[in-house]
């Protein structure tokens, strides 16, 4: 009798857990939004939407391929500083016009790429120390391109950066195709599952004959790739050329995206819909506090005690 | 692995021993643990024979003092990392273990160094707390302290707009100004504080758990060791050291800057793995770490003397050093795994 009721209980807990992971950040989103409407002053407008819709766009870019990382058992530190590299490259070969420009940063990323997936996949180096090697070089390589900031003067990169179709900004509209895309190839091709397959056990994958090493060098690609996308994308926004700071402390904005959208920071398992929650969040979240006059301080610290309750709340489902 | 092997490659005969380690495995061996060390003597040598400046006291002097902050950073991200962890806090909790230390310099010597170990210490023991006993992976907790030690920094500091003085003739100030026999006081807290941390990995049980809980959690648990309070001690040591740097660096430069730093994480991790601690977990020298710090600034010196290479060639450079040194290590390890 006490032993089925306490039983129970934990499976009632435990699906209570399960549900609050699964849909939290959906109810954070949610949550965020309902009290903005009615405690923000202005906050119900188009153009706080649009400001807003905009502001996120590139963190979801790069949230992205930081989601593959995570799903495939590593992580990427490197995407801020591929950002900046992708920012200096658009500046030194504008000249030649928007698509050159835009194709050397994807050049750029697609290089810093397969130097993290080499060093993991053939060496056998950890991600997090491979990424972070790169994080440091990377920013120092775009520093020696373009060593202080510039300003852009392109009529192409204006439009990218303020243009929209029918309201709705080029930014998100490429942020939210790009989120369909990711999402399609986690879902449906073979890259996808073999990705996961990896993240779930390495080892196993090994003995079941995955193709791991191009795998794993493609993840650390589309990372690269993504995060130069982002970059080009916040310079058209800025109209400046930022190697400085540019993409600064982003990685840990796109873990926390991820990790709040509820993938597991053990691999795996990939939510696409809960990263881009999970950008949406932070950004409400951040918004949230500057428009009722908290310091910027105060978001980080915020932030912080998000990260830790979401793999707080993810670590009791693991254990079970 | 081995016991895997044996069994594998069959039964050893009856009495014989283990095999002693090959040349081969000797060397590598000997590569991972003092490979820092050569390459900090020819470094040394090359760059006091390209610089007539470079083997002046004053420039020795200089680079002894940056070393020191440096140094007991990476102290306590020996610990952290032989247990298996890692601290990404570390260049956070220096910041605001400056700010802290210049701030608290007005109510004398005492506070503007116990506040600083005291807050830092706490956000490790925090950190310690959620990896230990909360299970989450060190990378993330720490990742979430780096943000949010940030953001007491930037509160405390009003956004980063006020920068504390330290008065330039208290006691304080000359902890981090004076000279001891023409050494820098900075120097010597951190050479003994280096032997401290020596003594206690090598010859305290405290020293035991640390490099059994990194060797093999569970077995460590099974033999006994208090596999959760260990983990807590080196993350609570990790920020009070970094604590400590940051305020023996605010005495140094009379003032609590709030932009240093960042980055500083890398700096540290890099000078522990350089000095042929490895990042799995369970083996690892405080030695080396010093040898790691000083390679780094030596570097950086050269870099600097070179003077038409900019900090951003810096960056480049350290990467690619860091990158070279774990292939290195790494192959080095796969090497010895398989002999």
């Amino acid at each position: 009798m006490t032993d089925l009721a306490l039983g129970r209980t934990f499976a009632d807990r435990d699906r209570l857990l399960r549900l609050l992971q699964e849909y939290g950040v959906y109810a954070g989103v949610a949550v965020l939004l309902v009290a903005n409407i009615a405690f923000t002053p202005h906050f119900l407008s188009a153009e706080n939407f649009r400001t807003q819709a905009v502001q996120v766009a590139p963190v979801l870019i790069v949230a992205l391929g930081m989601a593959l990382a995570i799903g495939s058992e590593g992580v990427d530190l490197s995407v801020g500083s591929v950002m900046a590299l992708s920012t200096s490259l658009v500046s030194l070969y504008l000249g030649y016009g928007v698509w050159i420009a835009l194709i050397t940063a994807v050049i750029g990323g697609i290089v810093v790429g397969v130097a993290n997936g080499s060093l993991i996949a053939f060496i056998g180096v950890q991600p997090i120390v491979a990424t972070l090697a790169l994080m440091v070089a990377g920013r120092g390589v775009a520093l020696v391109l373009l060593p202080q900031l510039k300003d852009i003067h392109d009529p192409g990169m204006a439009s990218l950066g303020s243009g929209d179709v029918l309201g709705i900004p080029y930014l998100v509209l490429i942020a939210v195709a790009l989120a369909l895309v990711v999402a399609f190839t986690v879902r449906r091709t073979t890259f996808g599952r073999q990705l996961l397959a990896i993240g779930d056990s390495r080892p196993a994958a090994q003995l079941a004959g995955l193709p791991v090493r191009r795998v794993l060098i493609l993840v650390y690609v589309c990372s690269g790739v993504l995060a130069a996308v982002a970059g080009v994308l916040a310079s058209a926004r800025l109209q400046a050329s930022d190697p400085t700071s540019l993409g600064n402390l982003m990685e840990l904005s796109a873990i926390t995206a991820v990790v709040v959208g509820g993938t597991p920071l053990s691999g795996g398992r990939i939510r696409i819909g809960g990263t881009v929650a999970g950008a949406v969040l932070i950004q409400l979240l951040t918004a949230t506090l500057i428009k009722h006059d908290l310091p910027p301080s105060w978001t980080q610290i915020a932030q912080a005690v998000v990260i830790v309750l979401a793999v707080y709340a993810a670590r009791e489902r693991g254990k079970r | 692995m081995t016991a895997v092997q044996t069994i594998g490659t069959g039964q050893p005969t009856e009495g014989a021993g283990p095999p002693g380690p090959s040349r081969g495995e000797r060397i590598s061996a000997l590569a991972q643990q003092h490979g820092a060390l050569v390459t900090l003597i020819v470094a040394v040598i090359a760059a006091s024979l390209s610089f007539d400046t470079f083997l002046t006291t004053d420039n020795l002097g200089n680079m002894a003092v940056s070393s020191a902050f440096l140094a007991v950073v990476a102290l306590g991200m020996t610990f952290v990392i032989i247990t298996g962890g890692i601290d990404l806090s570390v260049g956070s909790l220096f910041a605001l273990g400056g700010v802290l230390g210049a701030w608290g310099s007005r109510y004398g010597t005492l506070v503007a160094l116990l506040l600083p170990l005291a807050v830092c210490g706490l956000i490790g023991l925090v950190n310690g707390l959620l990896i230990a006993r909360a299970r989450l992976a060190p990378f993330i907790v720490t990742l979430a302290s780096l943000l949010a030690a940030r953001g007491i920094l930037l509160a405390i500091t009003h956004e980063g707009a006020t920068t504390y003085l330290v008065d330039d003739t208290s006691f304080f100030a000359r902890l981090g100004q004076d000279k001891l026999l023409g050494v820098g006081v900075p120097v010597w807290i951190t050479v003994v504080l280096f032997v401290l941390g020596a003594v206690v990995l090598r010859r305290t049980r405290f020293g035991q758990y640390v490099y059994a809980v990194g060797g093999n959690e569970d077995a460590a648990a099974l033999m006994g060791a208090p596999v959760a309070r260990t983990k807590t001690t080196v993350y609570a040591l990790s920020g009070v050291c970094s604590g400590l740097a940051g305020a023996l660096n605010a005495a140094w430069l009379v003032s609590g800057v709030t932009i240093l730093g960042s980055g500083m994480e890398l700096e540290a991790i890099s000078a522990v793995v350089i000095g042929g601690t490895l990042l799995n977990g369970g083996f690892g020298f405080i030695s080396g770490s010093l040898v790691g710090v000083l390679l780094l600034k030596v570097i950086q010196n050269v870099i600097n003397q070179i003077g038409s290479l900019d900090s951003a060639y810096q960056q480049v450079v350290s990467g690619a050093f860091l990158a070279a040194v774990v292939i290195a290590q790494t192959w080095l390890g796969r090497r010895r795994r398989m002999l």
